[in-house]
């Protein structure tokens, strides 16, 4: 075990893209409970480095476990299947069309409940993504066929934060 | 009868050494000290019975000053050299500060930070704060007749990382040893949580002299998460005083302009504000320079004149409702904190808005010091029983300026610190040997917008084509909220590093200069100390390297064991003479001889509680 140990190792999950969300968070808690400054606040400035790379480390792993998309990628990445986002920007034609669709729907949408139905729209969409996610990874075990979906996620994260902070505007 | 505390062993080298650590609520208006007694936290009162300090200092020539109610009673009469609500210029330069036309002192212009011009010369944020947080250590050490061995801080959970650079160097200038900086709701969170052993999720808000803040945390058994926190560092209970005083010089002809008037008419506003908490009505009778004020403001009219603010609160609170992914059907508790939250408008608005009768029972003046004092006890090592761990988040997101003025944002607000993030960057033009890094803290797109906390440069990149060079910049936060940032060019591995600290907080020089010319302790006094200090310190390095050696010795190889055991042999030499500088110094070769094996020790630490997990679940 050392900084360096991938995610799953250091939080004793399978390695697999299905995960109970409580699990993640339980064992975060526990490893913070080791690790943490807090924890040799009286135990000298080396300890403190050290607790605090491990805190950092542990911080990573937590959030890259957490959020399915990131999990998604980093299993992608273990096995030799990066996604490579800025480099490989290929697209179906189809969701380049929706794409297109929810950035005009977004231009055009000013009410509360229009932003919210356009909100509505971009989870279902995410839920299927998460779900072709889930086959590749967990039963195919086709990690190349995961990198498609977990690249259209990203796009939808993207423009989930740009609804999100029309969202904030409109308060 | 109080049982007598046992720490585990490696928990504190020597169980009979109880260290004093205190925690402290720096506040706009008014601050405290708190400390742990016979395992119960309670505010220290000073010698008249008084747990608050207000927060005001009075500069009467080079010398001499007063802190605390005496400079309070002088506000009027002296407003230009006393200084009050300081806490809003920490880390602020001249043109973030609202109504500074309206303050009752003189502000200087200064590079970085404001300065106050006062009798005794200009006078910087941090050390007028440091003036209140030395006068609450002495009190503490008065209390215990002991020497504060550490203190954890209070600064508003939205305070940015100047403001938070700048508060670590005030408790540096008044002596203190800075266990932590922790925020405020947070604090207050602890002491709320321990006291009515709750679980669940809760709302903290937080509405202070100065500044207002709202967090959303989890607590489960011994945990306090924060999942999101939010607010305005710039708004509090002065800025209804100035709203009401507002409003009362508009019932009459007055022109309200020279500072003794404007002090006066504060000072009214604010009296009147606290009476309309216990009544409907109340009279504001006032002899101005420029004329009489006799009138009666009630409630309505007050909350009225002061909606605007309350309105910006209750939008903070929607934003991190929504930023921390619950509902207000999620919220379990809603805590009130800060005698802001006495006005009785505040506490039904915040009522509606959760749809629950917000929690008052603990003193919103002394909740905060109360909580930091148990989080101090635990970090100095006194306690061992009912731990508890704090995962707090960083309020603001920081990033980088990129071409064209526009923000990369590299860490997200509201991640869970200490944390790291990198992000790669290359460069613009063919042959370009050099990047300007400019480090911006906010949440808006463009540069303008944002709070610039450093800009550095990283130099001696070989010369490429634009786009070849893979600059990887990477944010370290800290658990304090404080950022570093370093940069490294990937193909040379060209380095640079900063600690967020010269374009807004103090360079070590300055702070040594200021301690130089200290006002705290006599230079005697100093020196004493600092050989004291230097012994105690001496003395807890060589337990610790003790029992890190009996527990975990065999991960050493033999010539690193040697290493370590030359150091100890060298510190216990030179530790029972009168150089403290020369204790220092071995006790920092003992501490870079342990370094590795502190790291190898956590990594083994941190297998086995891994380990232990797995053979739980089986």
């Amino acid at each position: 075990m050392n900084l360096q140990t991938d995610d799953f190792v250091l939080f004793g999950l399978t390695p697999q893209f299905t995960q109970e969300s409580v699990a993640i968070d339980a064992q975060w808690k526990r490893l913070q409970a080791q690790a943490h400054p807090d924890k040799f606040a009286a135990q000298g400035a080396a300890a403190q480095r050290v607790a605090m790379q491990w805190s950092v480390r542990i911080n990573e792993a937590y959030r890259r476990l957490k959020d399915p998309l990131t999990r998604a990628a980093y299993l992608c990445e273990l096995h030799g299947q990066p996604i490579n986002a800025h480099s490989n920007t290929a697209m179906p034609g189809s969701f380049l069309v929706q794409q297109i669709e929810w950035r005009e729907a977004l231009d055009e949408s000013h009410t509360l409940a229009e932003l919210e139905a356009l909100m509505a729209s971009v989870q279902a969409t995410k839920k299927v993504l998460l779900h072709a996610c889930a086959q590749a990874l967990d039963v195919q075990h086709d990690f190349a066929a995961a990198v498609l979906p977990v690249r259209c996620l990203m796009f939808i994260d993207k423009f989930a934060h740009d609804l999100n902070q029309r969202l904030d505007a409109l308060e | 009868m109080a049982l007598l505390q046992i720490s585990e062993p490696g928990q504190s080298p020597n169980p009979h050494a109880r260290r004093l650590a205190v925690g402290i609520d720096l506040g706009t208006t008014h601050s405290l000290v708190a400390a742990v007694r016979n395992g119960v936290a309670e505010c220290l009162p000073d010698a008249q019975g008084r747990v608050i300090l207000p927060s005001v200092v009075r500069y009467l020539d080079a010398q001499r000053r007063q802190i605390g109610y005496d400079a309070l009673a002088q506000q009027t009469s002296d407003p230009g050299n006393t200084i009050a609500s300081v806490k809003r210029l920490m880390g602020r330069g001249l043109a973030d500060i609202a109504h500074a036309e309206r303050l009752p002192y003189s502000l200087v212009a200064t590079p970085g930070m404001v300065k106050v011009r006062t009798i005794a010369g200009e006078k910087s944020p941090v050390e007028v704060s440091a003036e209140i947080l030395a006068t609450l250590r002495f009190r503490a050490e008065d209390s215990f007749n002991d020497d504060v061995y550490g203190a954890v801080i209070t600064v508003p959970a939205y305070f940015d990382d100047a403001q938070r650079q700048a508060t670590k160097d005030a408790a540096q200038l008044a002596g203190l040893n800075v266990l932590r900086l922790i925020n405020e709701p947070t604090a207050a969170a602890i002491a709320y949580g321990l006291d009515n052993a709750s679980e669940g999720v809760y709302a903290v808000y937080d509405l202070g002299g100065g500044t207002f803040d709202i967090s959303i945390l989890r607590l489960s058994v011994g945990v306090f998460e924060v999942l999101a926190t939010g607010g305005d560092s710039a708004l509090g209970g002065d800025d209804y005083d100035r709203a009401l005083a507002d409003w009362i010089v508009a019932q009459t002809p007055l022109q309200v302009s020279s500072q003794e008037d404007q002090a006066q008419l504060l000072a009214a506003a604010r009296a009147c504000k606290e009476a309309l908490s216990d009544s409907e009505i109340a009279p504001v009778e006032l002899d101005l320079s420029v004329g009489r004020i006799d009138l009666s403001v009630n409630r309505s009219e007050f909350e009225a004149a002061t909606a605007i603010l309350t309105a910006r609160t209750v939008q903070a609170v929607r934003r991190v409702l929504r930023d921390s992914g619950m509902g207000k059907d999620d919220i379990q508790g809603v805590v009130m904190v800060g005698g802001s939250t006495r006005m009785p408008h505040i506490r039904t608005v915040v009522g509606e808005f959760f749809g629950q009768t917000p929690l008052t029972n603990l003193n919103p003046d002394e909740v905060v010091a109360l909580g930091a004092a148990i989080q101090a006890n635990q970090l100095a090592g006194n306690a061992s029983a009912n731990d508890l761990l704090l995962l707090d988040v960083i309020p603001l997101s920081l990033g980088l300026e990129t071409m064209g003025g526009l923000v990369e944002r590299i860490v997200p607000r509201n991640q869970t610190i200490p944390t790291a993030m990198a992000q790669d960057f290359t460069t613009y033009q063919d042959g370009q040997t050099a990047l300007a890094l400019h480090v911006v803290q906010g949440e808006r797109d463009l540069v303008a917008d944002c709070r610039s906390l450093a800009r550095f440069e990283l130099r001696g990149i070989p010369p490429m084509v634009a786009g070849a060079a893979r600059i990887r910049v990477t944010f370290t936060v800290d658990a304090d909220g404080l950022l570093s940032v370093a940069a490294r060019e990937q193909v040379s591995g060209v380095e640079a590093k900063i600690e967020v600290k010269p374009s807004y907080g103090l360079s070590d020089a300055q702070i040594a200069d200021m301690l130089q010319s200290s006002f705290s302790t006599a230079e005697a006094d100093m020196r004493a100390r600092s050989v004291v200090e230097a012994r105690v310190d001496a003395q807890r390095m060589l337990l610790a390297t003790q029992s890190a050696l009996d527990a975990d010795g065999d991960l050493l190889q033999g010539a690193e064991r040697q290493a370590i055991d030359a150091a100890m042999d060298a510190l216990r030499a030179v530790a029972p003479s009168d150089d403290a500088a020369a204790i220092e110094a071995h006790n920092k070769t003992l501490a870079q001889a342990t370094e590795a094996f502190a790291a190898q020790r956590m990594n083994r630490g941190i297998a086995q509680a891994l380990s232990g997990k797995n053979i739980a679940a089986l």
